[in-house]
């Protein structure tokens, strides 16, 4: 009955092996009690690229792209539709949801009483809502290619990168949930999610805007996410990459961290 | 205070409660269009035809053809907010609203009233900020526009009424948002609001002419461009005002059944 | 299985910021009993509780679980325990059978056995025809019988109940209790908190009444009452608030006299006889109690007030 109790600490399988029970857990919940709410997520960032890549891209026409030269609007928007679906897919997935289980439906309370600790729970919460985002990110590049917005081969390059996007606003998301207070608290999540999508030069050029304004969007976490995919997909990279690169990466492990933290003070006081 | 005409008493309850969250609500009901407006209005209005009055948008630049439109949708979108999470919160057993309601003189079909009017206001609200806000970015091109005001509440109800008498009758909360990515989605961005619906494929032109927002887009864009016709505006007020009177005999069924049992 | 001491501690302290809510308490929990925290809400019971289970580190003391640190070995504590929170944190997105699954996966367990082992649990806490019911449709008593369930799809060789029948009807009480008896006689370790003396007295083999914090007594239930109470306690009821003025005319008719706001309590050996005395003193009580002394008498004793307060 009683498992040895000679332990030399977890070993690095057991390790990876707790955070996948969780994740487990939540590919159990969504994919099988509700499969319709995954599918038309799928469709959501395809029903933008219709609409603004081809609707406003005909009253467009060509817009400059990364390498200077003129492309179609749509497959100059497409790459920023592509990061903003990472960004609103992890927000989705871990903010509100990891709020309800955390204090409302008590679900992590359970968790930390078997051999799962809060830092696994961060760390299957997020790993989670990347992997969902990378999903998503696939099925997005492959509707670009068919409607041919997809100008190299570089662009299978924009799946990491959505994936990383993907990873930063989880974390983000995940640490911002550990400090909301109710369920309001929420709106201000969509106030900054939206000018977010809006204005980081997801639509138009950076070069339409005035110098002092494209600082400031050049600063917006988005923007890194919008200009990397941007540049694979029209097949156009640059050194500039890795910052972008190096941006992200900076986000997601320092709101991991923050999430870690946070989280271990909220279930194991 | 002079007490309130019975209809109308379940007004204060939504009242006291936006009392507490206007602040958050008004950013989410009103800042949304207003950034619409700001980055796909004037931003990517200086890329079609270099901020210039087009033919293909009746005349109008680019900002001037999106925003009446953004007026139209964001009717839609306070009324669709309502009558799913905020119809479906009150109706619970436990904490709704409608349940304290029910324990008073007010009845089930006062509630359903009570509830609209408050969709409704909020929607005229919503429109009236908005107005305001892009007349200041120079699209407002006529004075008929106040008259657009109408329209807010109007469409609001055209939404509000049909899917309250589903939200008070479903059991999860799930399927709304799939109402949000599958419905309001479409409208939102199909429905002539960001390009003339003249752009579509023939087939779909069609699909697009049938949906409710297509009506309060014209109808609100003839407002703003001071061009409003009588024919083909009743037209669009009858088809509105059609579905909005089927959904209210609906939902009037939908909260007796539910709230009755 | 059935030696040994499976939580032992010393000088155990937690304190949130200025709050101490444990203040230097020492237990021991032996092999195969079932122990018990009794006390008031507020009392320590769960804070200490959460500290056993590895959920919370101490403030200060010694803890030893199963012969582990909570500290340093917390995981493997946890994969060793059985856990039943005060409040049922099942998950309501999943089936009843896929709650026991998907929480032994966390600490785990191979399908192909788990779900030999669900089949197994669901007999044992009455619920194999509602297997594959959602959780939100199950009553109360149902759900509790499930979360004990999910704390044994690991074969815990410690189980810890945080007030396992609070809110629950009666009839629930009782099926819960004989479930918890079937566990002890399989030989396993039960520690458990409650506000409720009967449940105490029904289950504890041995106990530790806490109050702010602290341990004010130790012992077996029966133990506790013969130390800190008399055999029996003859109860007067009187309107409220004239319970105060009936203590002064009693005082010296039992062992003890204790007065809450509609009741005095009079502590005595031979409860009867102390009945009678009442009568003949004149004294006009609406109604007249003899009953054997509690636990809760016991806590009353030792602080002046009711355990439910």
């Amino acid at each position: 009955m009683a498992r040895s109790s000679l332990t030399l600490g977890p070993s690095l399988a057991e390790r990876a092996r707790r955070p996948s029970a969780l994740v487990a857990r939540n590919f159990f919940v969504q994919v099988r009690a509700v499969p319709y709410v995954w599918a038309s997520g799928l469709l959501e960032p395809i029903l933008y690229l219709l609409s603004i890549g081809i609707g406003i891209g005909h009253l467009v026409g060509k817009v400059p792209g990364p390498g200077g030269a003129l492309v179609p609007y749509a497959a100059f928007v497409a790459p920023g539709l592509l990061a903003t679906s990472a960004m609103n897919g992890a927000i989705y997935e871990c903010t509100t949801n990891i709020f309800a289980k955390l204090h409302w439906a008590k679900l992590y309370d359970a968790v930390v009483a078997t051999p799962l600790g809060p830092t696994d729970i961060a760390v299957a919460e997020v790993g989670f809502a990347t992997f969902r985002c990378f999903l998503y990110a696939g099925v997005f590049l492959a509707t670009m290619a068919a409607l041919g917005d997809v100008r190299s081969w570089w662009a299978i390059m924009c799946l990491p990168a959505a994936t990383l996007v993907g990873a930063a606003f989880a974390s983000a998301g995940f640490a911002a949930s550990c400090f909301m207070r109710s369920w309001t608290d929420f709106d201000k999540v969509q106030m900054v999610a939206m000018p977010l999508f809006l204005f980081s030069a997801t639509f138009y050029p950076l070069s339409e805007l005035p110098r002092w304004l494209q600082l400031v969007v050049e600063a917006l976490p988005l923007y890194p996410g919008v200009a990397l995919c941007r540049q694979f997909s029209l097949g156009h990279p640059s050194a500039s990459a890795f910052g972008y690169i190096i941006y992200l990466s900076v986000l997601a492990l320092l709101a991991g961290e923050v999430s870690r933290r946070r989280v271990t003070k909220l279930l194991t006081p | 205070m002079q007490a309130l005409p019975a209809p109308l008493r379940p007004l204060s309850y939504f009242w006291v409660s936006f009392r507490r969250t206007w602040m958050s609500t008004l950013s989410t009901t009103f800042l949304t269009p207003l950034l619409y407006l700001a980055s796909l209005g004037a931003g990517l209005g200086a890329l079609v035809g270099h901020g210039q009055r087009l033919a293909s948008l009746g005349g109008q630049d680019y900002v001037s053809f999106v925003a009446p439109a953004l007026l139209a949708a964001t009717a839609m979108q306070v009324a669709i907010a309502q009558a799913t999470y905020d119809v479906w919160g009150a109706c619970n057993p436990w904490s709704g609203a409608y349940r304290s309601m029910q324990a008073s003189p007010i009845s089930v079909g006062q509630i359903m009233t009570g509830h609209m009017t408050w969709i409704a206001a909020r929607a005229l609200l919503a429109c009236t900020l908005f107005l305001v806000v892009s007349a200041a970015f120079g699209t407002v091109h006529s004075p008929e526009a106040l008259a657009g005001l109408a329209v807010g509440p109007l469409t609001a109800l055209t939404f509000a009424a049909p899917l309250a008498a589903y939200s008070v009758r479903a059991r999860h909360d799930q399927p709304f948002t799939v109402v949000f990515r599958l419905f309001m989605l479409p409208l939102f961005l199909f429905s002539g609001t960001f390009f003339p619906v003249s752009q579509l494929p023939v087939g779909l032109r069609y699909v697009a002419y049938a949906l409710p927002l297509w009506h309060s887009v014209e109808l609100s864009r003839s407002l703003y461009a001071g061009k409003f016709g009588l024919l083909a505006g009743l037209g669009h007020l009858a088809y509105l005002a059609g579905v909005a009177g089927i959904g209210l005999v609906l939902a009037r069924r939908s909260y007796r059944v539910r709230l009755s049992r | 299985m059935s030696t040994g001491t499976r939580v032992s501690a010393r000088g155990l302290r937690k304190s949130f910021g200025d709050f101490t809510a444990v203040d230097g308490i020492d237990f021991e929990v032996r092999a195969g009993e079932v122990f018990g925290f009794l006390g008031p809400n507020g009392a320590g019971k769960s804070s200490t509780m959460r500290m056993v289970g590895a959920t919370s580190e101490r403030t200060g003391g010694e803890l030893s679980v199963l012969g582990l640190d909570p500290s340093h070995d917390g995981a493997t504590i946890r994969s060793r325990l059985g856990v039943v929170p005060q409040e049922d944190n099942l998950d309501l997105e999943l089936s009843v059978s896929d709650n026991l699954f998907v929480y032994g996966r966390y600490f785990g367990i191979p399908r192909r056995e788990l779900r030999a082992r669900i089949v197994d649990l669901l007999h044992f806490a009455r619920l194999s025809e509602r297997a594959t019911e959602k959780v939100d449709n199950l009553s109360g008593g149902m759900k509790r019988r499930l979360t004990i369930a999910r704390g044994l799809v690991n074969e815990p060789e410690l189980i810890l109940l945080d007030e396992p029948t609070t809110g629950l009807d009666p009839q629930a009480r009782h099926l819960l209790w004989d479930r918890l008896y079937s566990l002890k006689q399989s030989g396993v370790t039960l520690v458990l908190t409650t506000h409720y003396m009967d449940e105490a007295e029904q289950l504890c083999d041995r106990l530790v009444v806490m109050d702010k914090g602290h341990i004010i007594a130790a012992g077996s239930p029966r133990e506790l009452v013969d130390r800190y109470a008399t055999k029996e306690v003859v109860e007067l009821r009187f309107p409220a608030g004239e319970a105060r003025r009936a203590l002064e005319e009693v005082d010296g008719l039992a062992r003890r006299v204790e007065a809450l706001a509609d009741r005095v309590f009079l502590y005595t050996d031979d409860g009867d006889e102390t009945a009678e005395e009442v009568a003949h003193s004149g004294l006009r009580p609406t109604s007249t109690l003899v009953r054997r002394a509690s636990l809760e008498d016991v806590f009353m004793t030792l602080t002046g007030r009711q355990l439910d307060d």
